[in-house]
């Protein structure tokens, strides 16, 4: 059978028997939907601008001054420090947004229309995670390459290593958009979330370094979910701060978010 | 069986959706589950979706499991309002649903142009009508060529011309020999397009029959009398009866010519008490859905087999006889 035109069909039990059906592999993840969910990503004027656009600039206008450029910070200069810091941020709302994905989806029915196909709610998971992930790298890569024609300047190694950084550390805010969209049912959840980003990107040092504002928020701010990134991100070029503290703190706050995302699943797909 | 219901139960809370539900659909057959809004279908749908799971009782969908049978494709189903991407064209929505389904693009570009919507492929969704939309859902549903559509108040919200091309084109999708269940209020779309109709009310099963039957019910005129030893081929014979029943002393005759039933009675029978009630699909509706019916009679019942309790109802001369009927 090649075509499944109505002429061809030979009524139920005909043709294809219910026996010779089978279901696709890996729960329906595939290439394919990624692409289709690329493509569509790629539509939305709102991500490409929080996740491609706003992050170099904000590196262009906080970053890449002439001061910065002379100034040396590791084995780079200050505009690399700042530019690191920026793609935390851009590889931070990427994630974040294409986790929160799934809130959007949820809330036009979009989720129970997709109950009604092979794909498992573990598949359209790691669906979202994957794409979340892919657009943080290309949040990272716009951000990198308009730093390098920026004045930023670090090593081979530090470009590789704080770029593969930012972007695999970012796991965190897939875990923390992924929760956020099970957790709030709304259409434009990108636009409360734009916000918390921009203060747990204050509080984890990614605009002001922490020590700047005060001992008191210098302490708290280690606790915050955005400063692990940050510091272990910019580790290859800066070498500075606690390293395990940094690494605590991202694992610790993937794992509660990633907690917290898999609850919300659970009552979900009980009650779809 | 395509569909199996033994006594579903689905509650939300203190609701009770679905009050022990039993309903069997056999391979081809066309059926419109027929109710209030809240009488349950939905609630029914759902769980042989495998969107739901009942709270009591069974869910077989052409032997399996529901999200089974989804799974492989073997049911498919056009949902009510929502549930698409609006930033996705037409044709990416569909290619989508063939990825998922492991189908090719050319069972895409065919079910684009079953459904008709490959005109608008290149669309997207959230500039499509009402009914653009409807079409493209039930294009996603035709895509894993399923035993059973099931279609949940396909037509609400569409035009009159929304809902006479949706229907156009299930009806001629249906000539292939696919079992269909839709769930709908609109009495007519349940007369033009089902060849059973299945009449929910509080969750359950309160009549069942073939829409010749129901028409035949619904339709023209109830002549009741007394006449004990009734001659049931004679009264058949007459023109215009679609259905006769003698219970004891009491003949029911359903027909269009009531008149000419009446005038055979008195005139060349022994009968009396005479009594002539007319209806229509509408009323018969009400009385069978509204909220206030009695349940004498019990679930199950056939319409046209006379076991009909739950026809009785405040419906004044709707069916009155019927009352009689439910209190033995």
């Amino acid at each position: 059978m090649t075509t499944i035109t109505a002429d061809e069909r030979r009524g139920p039990g005909g043709g294809r028997g219910p026996g010779e059906r089978r279901v696709p592999r890996w729960g329906g993840f595939s290439a394919g939907m990624l692409a289709l969910e690329l493509r569509r990503m790629a539509r939305n004027r709102r991500t490409v601008v929080f996740t491609v656009i706003m992050p170099p600039v904000f590196f262009l206008l906080f970053g890449s001054n002439a001061d910065y450029r002379s100034t040396r910070a590791g084995e780079g200069n200050l505009t690399a420090f700042v530019l690191v810091s920026m793609a935390v941020y851009g590889a931070m709302l990427a994630c974040t947004a294409g986790g929160a994905m799934v809130s959007v989806e949820r809330a036009v029915g979009w989720s129970r229309q997709l109950r009604l196909t092979p794909l498992t709610p573990a598949a359209y998971v790691a669906v979202k995670l994957v794409l979340a992930m892919v657009v943080g790298a290309v949040s990272v890569v716009a951000t990198f390459v308009v730093g390098s024609f920026a004045g930023a300047d670090m090593p081979v190694s530090a470009w590789v290593g704080c770029g593969l950084l930012a972007w695999v550390c970012a796991l965190v805010f897939a875990a923390f958009g992924l929760f956020m969209g099970y957790l709030l049912p709304s259409e434009n959840v990108m636009q409360v979330l734009g916000p918390v980003l921009a203060v747990l990107s204050f509080a984890g040092g990614l605009f002001v370094p922490v020590d700047s504002l005060g001992h008191v928020f210098a302490t708290v701010a280690r606790f915050t979910p955005a400063y692990g990134v940050g510091v272990l991100a910019r580790a290859p070029l800066a070498h500075e701060g606690e390293l395990w503290v940094a690494v605590l703190n991202v694992v610790a706050w993937t794992a509660l978010f990633a907690a917290g995302a898999m609850w919300r699943f659970r009552k979900d797909t009980a009650r779809v | 069986m395509t569909v199996e219901l033994d006594g579903v139960v689905k509650r939300f809370g203190a609701v009770t959706a679905v009050d022990g539900l039993d309903l069997r659909i056999g391979a081809g057959e066309v059926v419109a589950l027929l109710g209030p809004n809240g009488a349950g279908k939905t609630s029914t749908v759902d769980m042989m979706l495998g969107l739901s799971a009942p709270d009591a009782g069974s869910v077989r969908v052409l032997g399996r499991a529901p999200r089974e049978a989804v799974a492989r494709g073997l049911v498919s189903a056009v949902m009510q309002t929502g549930g698409l991407l609006k930033d996705y064209t037409v044709a990416e929505t569909v290619r989508l649903t063939a990825v998922l389904f492991g189908r090719s693009r050319r069972d895409v570009d065919a079910v684009l142009e079953r459904a008709g919507v490959a005109e608008i492929a290149g669309r997207l969704v959230g500039k499509c009508s009402g009914g653009q939309q409807q079409r493209l859902r039930f294009a996603m549903a035709l895509l894993p060529d399923p035993e059973l559509l099931i279609l949940d108040e396909p037509t609400t919200g569409m035009d009159v011309s929304g809902r006479r091309d949706f229907w156009e084109a299930i009806r001629s999708d249906a000539r292939s020999g696919r079992t269909v269940i839709f769930a709908t209020h609109y009495l007519d779309e349940a007369d033009a397009y089902a060849d059973r109709v299945v009449f929910v009310r509080r969750g359950r099963v309160v009549a069942d029959g073939s829409a010749a039957q129901v028409k035949a019910m619904v339709s023209g005129r109830t002549v009741r009398a007394a006449w004990p030893g009734a001659d049931e081929a004679a009264l058949r014979a007459l023109p215009g009866v679609d259905e006769v029943e003698v219970r004891g002393d009491t003949v029911t005759v359903r027909g269009k010519d009531s008149d000419e039933v009446a005038r055979f009675l008195l005139t060349r029978t022994p009968a009396r008490d005479l009594e002539i009630a007319s209806h229509n699909l509408e009323e018969a509706f009400l009385a069978l859905t509204a909220d206030d019916a009695g349940t004498a009679g019990g679930p199950g019942a056939d319409i046209g087999r006379g076991q009909g309790g739950a026809l009785s109802a405040g419906g004044g001369v709707l069916i009155s006889g019927d009352e009689r009927e439910a209190t033995r």
